[in-house]
């Protein structure tokens, strides 16, 4: 809007939607995410103190990024040991004057800004916060609100990875072919905690947590655009539609947790299922290897295709546990494969893979193991052993609802 | 979570290559923001039908064109957007011509109380919405 007067509320929207493009722009010029950040912080402030006066620039990005670059050349100018830093950002301005840099090559620094931020020399949660900060426009008191964790706690955390990440001297680029695929999947897992922190808040949260679920699917969105050619980028993307679309139903009004096989499937969201079916079609038509990501969604859209839990693919998903364990293989995967082989071939066949499993001893501490085998005891008229596993269940778990769910499994059996 | 409708009304004027050219730079921002869900344009008036209620008996039709109106609808976007600042933003940019965007939120089940949540929910699936990123 070009006319007269800007309201901060607009200054504020404008930066959650520019934000990522001017930081990423100018960490190209600067070599350094952290003083790009400062640099943009330093543009809004300048917006902040202009706009309302002169009105909001006819392309307020660039506004915001030239704003920014001339801010980088002053600092250098200041500071000899950034000479050369400075002789490199006077080229590039003279070369290019403010012209506006093309879309395609905006997208890339956004890419690189992604992986920056994502990158394994930090922490995770330095990573999950810088993301939300450089990625997601979020300010310090909203990540804070958002992870339930103190205000400075998080400022340090982000002080802290912008320290780290200048001295490592992280490059400001794309990674090498060989380390794409494990640097990709430290940016989906960033992505995946975000959704995950959404996910798991309850009712009465404040407001800041759950809308992280949005946050995570429109980064996952964003990165679907920047990098279509990953099917680990459709399938987590799928994967994070698909679990949203349950959210209504996944807990009671007063947050007691709803088992999926116990879920109103009226209350799943079908634009959600819809578009997480789409961006695993899109995964599929690229015919290159799967990953985790990809066949947990799988398996997630074999019961958000199903009519009601009875019409359950059990076959296909205890296919797709099999594929999942043989990339991403774990006790817990091969539990929910001996889950899938109970339903899909009875539970004397799910039976057997429980107790294989059980005897590797690797999930001697997990409740889940007895709950899963109590419940095939419990298919296969077995009362008194079910009883006694479902209550050795409720022993061992921390969570007190879940604690008076299996209770309450173990006194309904007759 | 939010997300809102932008209705485009437009005073008509000449469907250019430009135009369309500078329509789809701005779906792609859209989509590379992550922000965009949905987006149709739609048939001009001309073609249009209308059906007026009233008194409670049969509806009665009139087809266009309806040269009365002076604006009508010509599409509609649907995106994310965290709050209804960032809405009208991503509207501001919109390169239509001459004419107006309406921002209205789409109303989730969670606005409304129990009651009419529950009633209002469809009881089988709806027909799948247009994606725009086919």
């Amino acid at each position: 809007m070009g006319e007269a007067q800007a309201t901060p509320a607009q200054i504020d929207a404008i930066w959650r939607i520019e934000s990522a493009r001017v930081i990423a722009t100018v960490a190209r010029l600067v070599r350094d995410v952290g003083l790009a950040e400062d640099l943009a912080q330093d543009a809004v402030l300048a917006a902040l103190e202009q706009w309302p006066a002169s009105g909001v620039p006819p392309n307020p990005g660039g506004w915001l990024t030239t704003t920014a670059k001339h801010r980088a050349i002053d600092l250098m100018r200041r500071n000899a040991t950034l000479q050369d830093k400075y002789a490199q950002i006077a080229r590039d301005l003279g070369d290019a004057g403010d012209a506006p840099a093309l879309d395609e090559e905006i997208g890339d620094d956004v890419l690189r800004l992604m992986f920056t931020c994502c990158h394994p020399v930090l922490s995770t949660q330095a990573r999950v916060a810088l993301t939300l900060r450089m990625l997601g426009g979020l300010k310090t008191p909203e990540i804070a609100r958002a992870f339930l964790v103190p205000e400075p706690t998080v400022g340090q955390r982000i002080s802290r990875a912008k320290r780290t990440l200048a001295d490592a001297g992280v490059p400001f680029e794309l990674p090498p072919p060989d380390e794409l695929a494990p640097r990709l999947a430290s940016v989906l897992e960033v992505v995946y905690l975000i959704f995950n922190e959404g996910y798991s808040a309850t009712a009465g949260d404040d407001w800041m947590r759950p809308a992280m679920i949005e946050e995570a699917l429109r980064l996952g969105r964003l990165l679907a655009g920047l990098a279509p050619r990953e099917p680990e980028v459709h399938g987590l993307l799928a994967l994070m539609e698909i679990q949203a679309s349950r959210q209504a139903a996944r807990t009671t009004p007063d947050g007691a947790p709803v088992l999926l096989a116990d879920q109103d499937r009226s209350r799943w969201d079908r634009r959600l299922v819809d578009r997480g079916l789409a961006a695993l079609e899109r995964a599929e038509s690229l015919d290159r290897p799967v990953g985790p990501y990809y066949l947990q969604a799988a398996i997630a859209a074999c019961h958000a295709r199903a009519p009601d839990a009875a019409q359950t693919d059990w076959v296909r998903i205890a296919a797709l546990y099999e594929a999942l364990d043989r990339v991403a293989g774990s006790p817990v995967v091969q539990l929910n494969r001996a889950v899938a082989m109970g339903m899909a071939f009875g539970p004397e066949v799910g039976l057997q893979a429980v107790d294989a499993l059980a005897a590797e001893g690797a999930l001697d501490r997990y409740h889940l193991l007895p709950s899963v085998r109590g419940d095939l005891l419990a298919r296969l008229g077995r009362g008194e052993e079910a009883r006694a596993e479902f209550e050795r269940a409720a022993a061992m778990t921390h969570n007190a609802r879940e604690r008076q769910l299996l209770l309450a499994r173990a006194a309904g059996i007759a | 979570m939010p997300r809102f409708m932008m209705f485009v009304y437009s005073g008509g004027g000449e469907l250019t290559l430009e135009r369309v050219q500078a329509m789809n730079r701005y779906n792609e921002e859209l989509a590379r923001a992550g922000a965009l869900l949905a987006l149709d344009g739609l048939h001009p008036p001309a073609s249009a039908a209308r059906l007026t209620f009233a008194g409670g008996g049969p509806p009665s039709l009139t087809d266009g064109p309806f040269t009365e109106a002076k604006e009508h609808i010509g599409g509609y976007w649907i995106i994310q957007a965290r709050t209804q600042a960032d809405a009208v933003e991503w509207a501001s940019r919109a390169p239509i011509g001459d004419g107006a965007i309406e921002v209205r939120r789409i109303a989730e089940e969670a606005d409304y109380g129990p009651e009419i949540g529950e009633a209002a929910r469809l009881t089988q699936d709806p027909p799948e919405q247009t994606t725009a990123s086919e």
